[in-house]
Formats: C-alpha cells, structure tokens, sequence
C-alpha cells in the first residue's frame, strides 16, 4: 500500500481545526467534571453518615464495572427517552460521560492521598481545636492533593486517550474526523496513522511532565 | 458560663479522673483509673510501655474516647456533658469548649508540612481563637524568639532539624494559650544531640509555674527536673505517686525499683 502524501497534507489541515478543537474540549472539561466531582465522591465516601458513604461506594463501584461506551450511550440515547426526559448535546452528554465515568477512578486517587496523610496532622489538627472544615481546607486537602496530582495527570493522559469513544455518541474528535475523511476515499491509512501520532505527540511528553512532577512533589 | 457554675465537678482540680476506663477490644489499657492534678502542678507519668500513659494523654486531649468513667478538666466535665441530671456523652462543640484549655506535643511533631514556621503557629490563633491575624503573627514571632527560632519564621518545617520542629511545635502549642500542656515523649524521635535544647526550653517553660504540665518520659533527670510530683503507672493503675526526690531514689514499690533499672540499665 502506497501512502498518499499529498492527500495527506490536504486533510491534515481540518484533521487538526476542527477535530484538535473538540479533542481539547472533551479533554479539558472532561478532566475539570472529573477532578471536581471525584473530590466530592471520595469525600462522601468518608462520610460519617452511614447512607452517604454506602451510596458513593455503590455509585463509584457501579460506575467502574460497566463500560463508558455503554454509560455514553445512555447518557445520550436513552436519558432523553425516560421522564423527565433530559435531552443534552452530544458534546455535553460526551464531557459529562467521560467526567463522572473518571471521577470514579479520581476519588480512589483521591481516596489514597487521603488515607496517605500521616494521622498524626489530624491528631495535631484537634489538639489544636481547628474547626473540622478548616482541618481538611487547611491541613488534609493541601498534603493529599499534593500526593494526589501524578495519579491525576495520568487520568488526565486517560480522558485525552479515551475522548475518541464519544464517536460512538456522534462527537466528531480527531479520530472521528479521521474516520470521516477516511470514508470519503475508502482509505483509512493515512487519516488514522496522522491522527494517532497526534495522541502520540501530545501524550508523551505529558507522561514525562508528570514523572518530573512526582519527583519534585516530595517534601 | 462560667466553668465553676457548670455544676458538679470540683473546681480545686485542674485534672480528675474518676474511675476512667479506657478498653481497645478485649484489651484494657486504664482500669477504673482515678487521679487529680491541682492547678499548675507539673506531673510526670513514668512506668513501662503499654502501661497506658500516653493513653491518658491522649484521652485528655480527646484524641480518644474514653470507655466509661469520667473525666473533668478545670471543674467541667470533658468527655461528659450534663443534660438535666444526667450525664450524657459530650459533642464536639462541648469538646471544643473545653479543649481550648489543653495543649499538646508530640513525639512525632507533626507540625504542618504545607506551611511555613510562622503559618503553623499562626493557623490555629487565627481560625480556632478568632485572633485578627496581624496580632497572631507579632505574638507567633515572639514565640519563635523565645524557642530561639526567631531567623526561621519563613522558613517550610521540613528544612528544620528534629530539635527545631519540636521548638516549633511547642511554640505553636503555646500560641493557642493552654492552662494544661500535655507532653507526649516530647524527645524520644530526637537525636540524642538535639535533646538537650528542646529539654532546657520545656525547663524554661514548666519553671516560670504559669501551666499544668502533664508529661510523659523516659528520661529521668528531664522528669526530675521540670515536676513536682511522680506517678508510676503499671497495667492502668497508679503504682505509686510522690514527689521525684522520693520516687527516683527510694521508691517504696518493687515494681517502681524495677523499672527504674530496666531504665538506668537501658
């Protein structure tokens, strides 16, 4: 099979206007819905009211064993058709889908720079009659987060990767823009191969960004 | 209200125990302990590991719960709170109330890695007391000053020595104005060159006789030195109680004697 370089410089163009565009909205939206909706769900999950922490328990376990396909599907096709019958753009089912299907693995990150801070803080925290909300604004949140941030650059490198299943709820990213262009010539090669460079050249430099911040990251 | 109208507990204790039970499981560590410490009286608990010193530490600062009995600190009931007649287990506004009297440092620091020196005494002053947080910082500083930190008020915890983030611990125990300090093991992670600046300062500090000072040690002469009054613990009962002079040489207990060479001969 021959690669058709000139075709290749033809579409890359709108592979990367329109495509980049709605990759970096998935992405980053995607990642806000997940790191702040995960911080809620692993705090709930600590909750001393025995109902709440069961429900986040259920809901992160329940997320984490089916699919994003099926979750997106969902979101987008079958919501609109039971009461009260919410109808989203695909764009907004897509970075809703993606953020809470990764908020569920965000709170277990979460959930670990929690359990990682010394007992001692909260011991010391009392002993000095902080308020319990200043405690964990003050003291808990800042260290866990900071133990937290490498595990959440990585989910932030995970929705990137994964944002192309939003296909599936017709939100045209980078690889959806590929496939389209793809079809018009039956030729597949040369949209898909651009398209996964594209992940490739963003992705690693970003893994070794976040390598470099764990390191810097140690007190 | 004023602690001496909260009724019942006596107001000639700064510290009483009564009949204090504290299990884990199947474990007891104090069984039906009582003792009382007068206002300003520097104490000392010593006695082999397990023996549940730390844990009454540990209570009075409410770390803990206790298992039943009572506790009163400066005539109020602390793990108690009185609802008509009866005395039901307190909350934690009750709990905040009265722990504002107490103070503590320990063993391990645990000073606050995300601020610098002059934020982990201010935080507290500033977000539990209310204080306008300029007037924290300037009685912070003149804390710093005292522990002999004055230059390391910028500076992030983790770049101090041990010696000095106990220094800083126990300025930020001071900022929060305690009437009881509790010292747990306050040198025991030290090394050992480091011990000798952080004991001087508590001598310092226990000397001027302004606080309750609970503590506790292994090193004698520091126990010695900044009490006036001794208590052996074994298995969650006092084994003896009197004055250092009396207790560390010429204790009327056997178990007091042995413990006090397994720890000469440590």
């Amino acid at each position: 099979m021959n690669w058709d370089w000139e075709w290749t410089r033809e579409f890359s163009v709108e592979l990367f206007t329109t495509g980049l565009k709605v990759t970096a909205q998935i992405t980053v939206f995607g990642a806000i819905v997940a790191f702040i909706f995960g911080l809620l769900l692993a705090l709930l999950r600590r909750s001393k009211i025995l109902w709440v922490s069961t429900a986040a328990r259920w809901f992160i376990q329940f997320v984490r064993s089916t699919p994003l396909l099926v979750q997106l599907f969902f979101l987008f096709y079958v919501l609109p058709t039971i009461p009260p019958n919410i109808k989203l753009s695909a764009l907004t089912a897509g970075i809703l889908g993606l953020g809470v299907h990764y908020a569920c693995y965000t709170a277990e990150v979460y959930r670990a720079g929690i359990d990682g801070v010394p007992p001692g803080q909260f011991e010391a925290a009392t002993a000095l009659n902080l308020p319990q909300v200043r405690t964990w604004t003050s003291v808990i949140l800042p260290q866990a987060l900071r133990r937290s941030l490498p595990a959440l650059g990585n989910v932030l490198v995970a929705i990137f990767k994964e944002s192309p299943q939003l296909s599936i709820i017709t939100v045209l990213d980078v690889i959806g823009t590929a496939q389209e262009l793809g079809s018009e010539r039956f030729r597949y090669l040369e949209p898909l191969t651009v398209a996964g460079l594209f992940f490739l050249v963003l992705a690693i430099p970003a893994s070794i960004m976040i390598r470099r911040l764990e390191r810097r990251l140690e007190y | 209200m004023n602690p001496a109208e909260s009724a019942g507990p006596d107001t000639q204790w700064m510290i009483r125990f009564d009949k204090v039970v504290k299990r884990y499981g199947d474990l007891t560590v104090l069984d039906e302990l009582d003792f009382h410490v007068r206002p300003r009286e520097r104490v000392t608990l010593i006695g082999p590991s397990g023996s549940g010193k730390t844990t009454i530490l540990r209570l009075l600062m409410t770390l803990e719960r206790i298992t039943s009995g009572t506790i009163e600190v400066g005539g109020e009931y602390l793990s108690h709170t009185r609802r008509g007649d009866k005395l039901v287990p307190a909350d934690e506004k009750h709990l905040r109330r009265v722990r504002k009297r107490i103070g503590m440092v320990f063993q391990q620091f645990n000073l606050f890695p995300n601020m610098n020196v002059l934020r982990n005494i201010t935080e507290a002053p500033v977000r539990a007391l209310g204080r306008p947080r300029a007037e924290a910082e300037a009685k912070a500083r003149e804390l710093l000053d005292m522990v002999g930190l004055g230059e390391k008020a910028l500076e992030h915890p983790t770049r101090l020595s041990g010696g000095q983030q106990q220094r800083v611990a126990i300025a930020r125990a001071l900022a929060m104005e305690p009437e009881i300090l509790l010292l747990d093991e306050v040198t025991s992670a030290l090394d050992p060159e480091l011990v000798a600046g952080v004991q001087d300062l508590l001598r310092d500090i226990a000397s001027r006789g302004e606080l309750t000072i609970l503590c506790v040690t292994h090193e004698m002469q520091f126990a010695q030195d900044i009490s006036d009054r001794v208590l052996m613990f074994d298995k969650g009962q006092i084994v003896e109680d009197g004055p250092p002079e009396k207790i560390f040489t010429e204790p009327e207990e056997q178990r007091t004697r042995d413990f006090l060479q397994a720890i000469l001969k440590a």
